[in-house]
């Protein structure tokens, strides 16, 4: 019992986090219809660049956090800009093609700067933020994180549901063309989301880092298991991707647990094929229809 | 009739004929011939043992790439799988010639073919899906198989990988660089041979049409399922081929280097050579490898020169950074790639002295 209660704890903060990591690649996905293969390196990015800020540069910790968001807000501004603008219009792999070699332009620029090694960040997480309540142990960093991620959830939600970026933004993803001739500026809303999304993106980085150290190579690769998480929950769908994440997460902790641990990186992806087989749209996506 | 013109000025083609033939006039065709001529006598010759294995490794992809250019160039699927095949046409090998003595010679299309299977398999998906989302059950697929490999220990000997017996072909030891040399370029040729002939069938046709419509294309009779299928099949088909070359001239074989890099490496080979064009497979494959070689050469010559002080240049990282600036900078300015390179040289050499 204990160690189905640990597992269910861990599946759900690991998939919590996932939900997360995901918001930023459908926010993307929703308003511009770029899937980006370089959102883990984005998310790589924002743990970085706090790390260097919190350690290096000796800022303290909330003008650290503070900063590293404009920081990565401003990165997903500059990358649509110069990269994705030119590239409207253009068929689906060239775009996806591209967002692949600005991944490996990120991850090597990432790797000549800092290395393979895993860092850490210095505690700063209060000792009383865990919960023990008998059997149910909760580590401060997995509480941090499920709070830190769910004040972003309401903010994006509110921010979504009422500021007129947000219903710009929510209209372009809605019908393109329509919000053009309603007079909604769609490449100022194409670079917000993409700004918006490496934000989210930079502040999954941290958690995740806080969690599990800070390493290119594994951060780089929570952005491929964003791709069952976004599946299951519908690639359009920022309520999906957090209930896809937590299916997800829950997923790779039980298999972990009770069948083999090697056979938790790869279980997210079996359920990838399978999901795509029966129900291609998710959970929540929208089903296109297409005519000839 | 019979033309022996250097370059005809103008498109006056009057038959169906003539827009489907191979060689435009007799004048390419001795080109052509006097090229390959040309690859199998000299390139031994003139070549070190290094920029001979070089050569090699260009034919070896260029198999893989041209496979991958009919899925992604002529059928429209994109495939992130690709090295994962690669890797099944080397274990396949492997596990052939290792556990069952089976020869070379029939070792080659055997894993071929076994990878043909493996990648209809993963092919299935495409009845039901088409664009990003075939591509992400694509990337599921290189996982899947990539954790077979590492982990079904008893057929791939796990991360021991498998070492595989000096090839045997009529007789003569294929051993060292040259006599690999003639083994890779002559299943080269011959591949690039059916894939031309291949577009040219109606088969070739029914992946084109697929790949501009697949609605429009059913439309017109053509069962999008089995083509997209079979185009699944006879990109394998290339892959594994491919990969049993690689496995026999690697003679030890492990699952590191059939990754997600791997694939995102054919994929960046097809786009930067140019899309749905078989020489375009060509241009790609060489300017990757000596790309890769090239940035080895540079990375080693800093380090040998001391480097410069205090810096730690490691050879991944800049390697990773160039490759992706590459693919950036392609798909930014010259998205239709090398073989639209090499249409503007000749077209501008043909309209001479008049640009248009």
């Amino acid at each position: 019992m204990d160690f189905f209660v640990q597992l269910l704890i861990n599946g759900v903060s690991i998939g919590f986090l996932y939900g997360l990591s995901a918001m930023g690649f459908v926010m993307i996905f929703k308003s511009s219809s770029v899937l980006n293969f370089a959102h883990g390196e984005i998310l790589a990015f924002g743990a970085f660049l706090f790390l260097a800020l919190a350690t290096w540069a000796q800022l303290p910790i909330a003008l650290a956090f503070v900063v590293t968001l404009a920081g990565a807000f401003v990165l997903g501004f500059v990358i649509e800009r110069i990269f994705l603008r030119p590239l409207i219009g253009e068929p689906l792999i060239q775009v996806i093609m591209l967002t692949v070699g600005l991944a490996a332009m990120f991850k090597g620029g990432m790797l000549l700067l800092w290395g393979g090694n895993l860092y850490t960040y210095p505690e700063f997480l209060p000792e009383g933020l865990g919960i023990h309540w008998g059997i149910v142990q909760v580590p401060p960093v997995y509480v941090a994180a499920v709070l830190i991620g769910s004040l972003f959830l309401l903010m994006f939600g509110l921010f979504f549901k009422f500021s007129s970026q947000g219903i710009y933004m929510r209209s372009v993803a809605d019908n393109q063309p329509a919000a053009l001739s309603l007079g909604v500026h769609v490449r100022r809303v194409f670079a917000l989301s993409w700004a918006i999304a490496a934000m989210v993106a930079g502040i999954s980085g941290i958690v995740l880092g806080i969690i599990n150290g800070i390493n290119v190579h594994e951060l780089s690769s929570i952005g491929l298991k964003v791709f069952p998480v976004v599946i299951l929950g519908g690639l359009d769908s920022i309520g999906g991707a957090i209930i896809g994440g937590l299916i997800i997460g829950l997923l790779e902790t039980f298999t972990g647990g009770y069948l083999s641990p090697s056979l938790r990186d790869i279980v997210p992806y079996i359920a990838l094929v399978f999901i795509l087989l029966v129900k291609p749209y998710g959970l929540f996506g929208l089903v296109e229809i297409e005519r000839v | 009739m019979r033309t022996l013109r250097f370059r005809p000025c103008g498109n006056f083609k009057t038959r169906y004929r003539e827009e489907l033939a191979v060689f435009e006039t007799d004048f390419g065709r001795l080109w052509a011939a006097a090229g390959l001529a040309a690859l199998f006598v000299l390139t031994p010759w003139v070549t070190t043992p290094y920029l001979l294995y070089v050569v090699n490794l260009i034919g070896i992809s260029a198999i893989a790439a041209l496979g991958l250019n009919i899925l992604v160039g002529y059928t429209g699927l994109i495939s992130l799988g690709h090295g994962a095949f690669f890797g099944v046409g080397a274990y396949a090998a492997g596990i052939l010639s290792v556990t069952y003595g089976v020869p070379f010679l029939v070792v080659v299309p055997l894993a071929g073919l076994a990878t043909a299977v493996v990648g209809m398999v993963f092919g299935i998906p495409s009845g039901r899906l088409k664009g990003l989302y075939l591509t992400i059950a694509t990337l599921a697929g290189q996982f899947i198989i990539e954790y077979v490999l590492v982990h079904w220990e008893s057929v791939t000997g796990g991360t021991m990988g498998m070492t595989l017996p000096a090839p045997v072909l009529f007789g003569i030891p294929l051993a060292g660089d040259t006599m690999f040399f003639y083994a890779i370029y002559s299943t080269a040729v011959l591949m690039v041979f059916a894939a031309v002939n291949l577009m040219r069938t109606r088969f070739g046709r029914a992946f084109v049409a697929i790949r501009d419509n697949d609605r429009a294309a059913e439309g017109m009779g053509i069962p999008i399922f089995p083509y997209k299928l079979l185009s699944f099949a006879v990109s394998s088909f290339y892959a594994g081929v491919a990969g049993a070359l690689w496995a026999y001239y690697m003679i030890s074989i492990t699952a590191e280097p059939f990754n997600l890099g791997l694939s995102v490496e054919y994929i960046a080979m097809v786009i930067i050579g140019g899309l749905g064009s078989i020489s375009g497979a060509i241009f790609g494959t060489v300017f990757i490898t000596l790309l890769n070689e090239g940035l080895r050469w540079v990375t080693d010559t800093i380090m040998n020169m001391g480097g410069v002080a205090g810096v730690e240049l490691t050879l991944a990282p800049l390697r990773e950074f160039v490759f992706g600036l590459a693919i950036v900078l392609f798909i930014l300015f010259e998205p239709r790639g090398l073989a639209e390179v090499w249409r503007i040289i000749k077209s501008s050499f043909k309209l001479w002295p008049f640009s248009y």
